[in-house]
């Protein structure tokens, strides 16, 4: 097990709230993100995962409660500001231009621009080799780099999902099931990723329904139930009995 | 062999596929070839004449292919936006007989500044539905179809009423030398002012951020908007060019003919349509492109221009577009399952 660094968190929620009608998604959460860390969610369907991360990306203001990254408070900032900061997340519907290439998915937004006589035209040959470098960084390497990403394995695309997050630095990556759509051989690559990630300082919060993974990947779980904390463990403190009592509802802590 | 072992596996293309995927993707310029082959071998075998090689023929046919590009320029980008723009058929209309009365409003100025506040005034009528159809599409989240069926009917109205009827003439030989004149005594005048116009499309579309987040927006939305696209700003913007392009469409067509026309744009509306679809456009959007709007024109003008040269009566132009629209949806078919299968993915 390696040893994380836990005096600064690089990312802490205080006792957040989040009511949707008569929904309780988030009750009084907390919980603090290290750097290099990889946090998993557990919890039911509906226990309040995403809403939780939705939170902290900027897609929902908690009722009350705050969100600090780096000390600073983030809780009001719209999801665009959020990106900015380094804290990326990646949907489960991955997000991705289908229609558009490789290249132009990893800096749509943020596009590069190069002059022709003196006119400002897209810098298409740039953002391609940038995102082949960005793409072979991950261990990946693509046959045809100008098709659109609607041909591509969901591996790849969440290959691609992730290298954007990379490229632009995140230091927080946050993914709402990134191997639920995949088939077995993607899955073991999406997680080889995200221990690569780690291993270079990224901090990531990554919500799982499957156990195994979990305890492949992660070094602490949180686990919530209902919207609110059912328990939260060091990956080598906990069985994967324990944790199925907790999403259950049946061992919460204090 | 050892060597290689550490790159990862590329799965082979096969030469098969290779060539049907350039067949479906070249279709368009490879179908305008081989109709002008037809055409000029139709010619020869009946009028023992060249057909192309005919200036006459070479500008009429650019002249009808340059009605539908005015119309379809604008209406490219709506479609790859994944929406659609029924309002220029009478938004061409509308600017052509605005045009028209303004010149013949004022028949003491010099024909050249009527000429001009003809054109101002035309191509702002223009932009108010343009505006409106922004409006109903961005902010209001309006359906495109419904919203500018509506505008459809609404542009129709006014611009039957402002002609007082359907047809308003007008005598002004500046309008008249540009619906008529050539340059250098060979480009007809519209065809070199659409050529501008066209070039300046083709930038935008292929070139900026603005055509980029229009292929954005048309292949997933979402994506568009969590990069940080205003996708209403693009849309309302696409919508204007849209109304931009329908207005001077109706502007050639008043310098054309010496009339502004309450329905110029009508009949061309759906060959509009049509050739940004033969262009490589799709229904869903997310894709098409300038260069294949204008292969799409031309093959429309060819074959509109070259069965009535060879006689036929000119429904068949009905049937032979319409059947060439169903080509290009079919092939657009097998185009997407073809780069599925030489990605190697399901
Ligand atoms: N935008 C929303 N509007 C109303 N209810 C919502 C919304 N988002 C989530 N909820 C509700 O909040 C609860 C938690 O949902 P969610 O965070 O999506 O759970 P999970 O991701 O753990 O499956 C559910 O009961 C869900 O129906
Ligand atoms: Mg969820």
């Amino acid at each position: 097990m390696r040893q994380i660094d836990r005096t600064a968190p690089l990312l802490s929620v205080e006792n957040v709230s989040k009511r949707f009608g008569g929904t309780q998604a988030s009750s009084l959460l907390s919980l603090d993100l290290y750097p290099g860390e990889v946090l998993a969610l557990a919890g039911d369907n509906g226990a309040g995962k995403s809403t939780l991360i939705k939170m902290i990306s900027g897609v929902h203001q908690p009722d009350s409660g705050e969100i600090r990254y780096k000390g600073e408070t983030i809780s009001h900032r719209s999801p665009h500001q959020v990106r900015d900061l380094g804290i990326e997340t990646i949907y489960q519907d991955l997000a991705l231009a289908d229609n558009l290439d490789v290249g132009i998915n990893i800096f749509l937004g943020r596009e590069r621009m190069k002059r022709v006589f003196g006119i400002p035209v897209l810098d298409r040959k740039y953002m391609r080799e940038e995102s082949v470098n960005a793409l072979k960084h991950l261990g990946i390497e693509l046959n045809d780099l100008a098709m659109p990403v609607r041909y591509l394995s969901g591996g790849q695309r969440q290959a691609i999902a992730i290298s954007r997050a990379v490229y632009w630095k995140a230091k927080v990556l946050i993914m709402d099931e990134p191997t639920a759509a995949l088939g077995v051989p993607e899955q073991r690559e999406v997680k080889d990723l995200i221990k690569r990630l780690q291993g270079e300082g990224v901090a990531i919060i990554f919500i799982s329904h499957n156990l195994n993974d979990i305890f492949e990947v992660s070094d602490r779980i949180f686990v919530l139930e209902r919207g609110r904390k059912a328990g939260e463990r060091l990956i080598g403190d906990t069985t994967e009995d324990e944790v199925v009592a907790m999403m259950m509802g049946r061992v919460l802590d204090d | 062999m050892a060597t290689q072992s550490e790159a990862p596996v590329k799965p082979a293309i096969p030469l098969r596929l290779k060539i049907l995927k350039l067949l479906t993707t070249a279709w368009s310029w490879l179908f305008l070839l081989f109709i002008m082959a037809f055409f000029e071998a139709w010619s020869w075998s009946v009028y023992e004449r060249t057909f192309f090689g005919n200036l006459y023929n070479v500008q009429s046919v650019l002249l009808t292919a340059t009605q539908i590009l005015m119309m379809a320029l604008g209406l490219t980008f709506i479609i790859i936006s994944a929406g659609i723009d029924l309002s220029i058929g009478f938004i061409a209309g509308l600017a052509a007989v605005t045009m028209a009365v303004v010149i013949r409003a004022l028949p003491d100025l010099h024909p050249a500044l009527s000429f001009s506040l003809g054109i101002t005034a035309g191509i702002g009528i223009a932009l108010i539905p343009g505006m409106i159809n922004g409006w109903l599409i961005a902010r209001l989240k309006v359906p495109s179809f419904i919203g500018t069926l509506g505008m459809f009917g609404v542009t129709r109205g006014f611009a039957f009423l402002i002609a007082g009827g359907a047809t308003v003439s007008i005598r002004n030989s500046v309008a008249r030398d540009f619906g008529n004149g050539k340059l250098f005594d060979v480009i007809p005048i519209p065809v070199a002012v659409a050529a501008v116009i066209t070039l300046v499309f083709h930038y935008l579309l292929a070139h900026t951020r603005f055509g980029l987040y229009t292929y954005a927006m048309g292949g997933n939305i979402q994506s568009a908007i969590r990069a940080g696209v205003n996708t209403t700003r693009i849309t309302f913007s696409i919508f204007m060019l849209s109304a931009f392009t329908a207005g001077m469409a109706g502007i050639f067509y008043t310098g054309r003919f010496s009339a502004g026309a309450a329905d110029a744009g009508e009949p061309i509306l759906l060959n509009a349509v049509a050739a940004v679809f033969i262009g490589g456009a799709s229904l869903t959007g997310g894709s098409g492109t300038i260069a294949g709007t204008v292969i799409g024109s031309l093959i429309i003008a060819i074959i509109q221009f070259g069965l009535v040269f060879i006689g036929m009566p000119p429904f068949w132009q009905f049937i032979t577009v319409g059947l060439v629209i169903i080509i290009a949806v079919l092939i657009d078919q097998s185009r997407d399952r073809l780069s599925r299968s030489t990605m190697g993915a399901s």
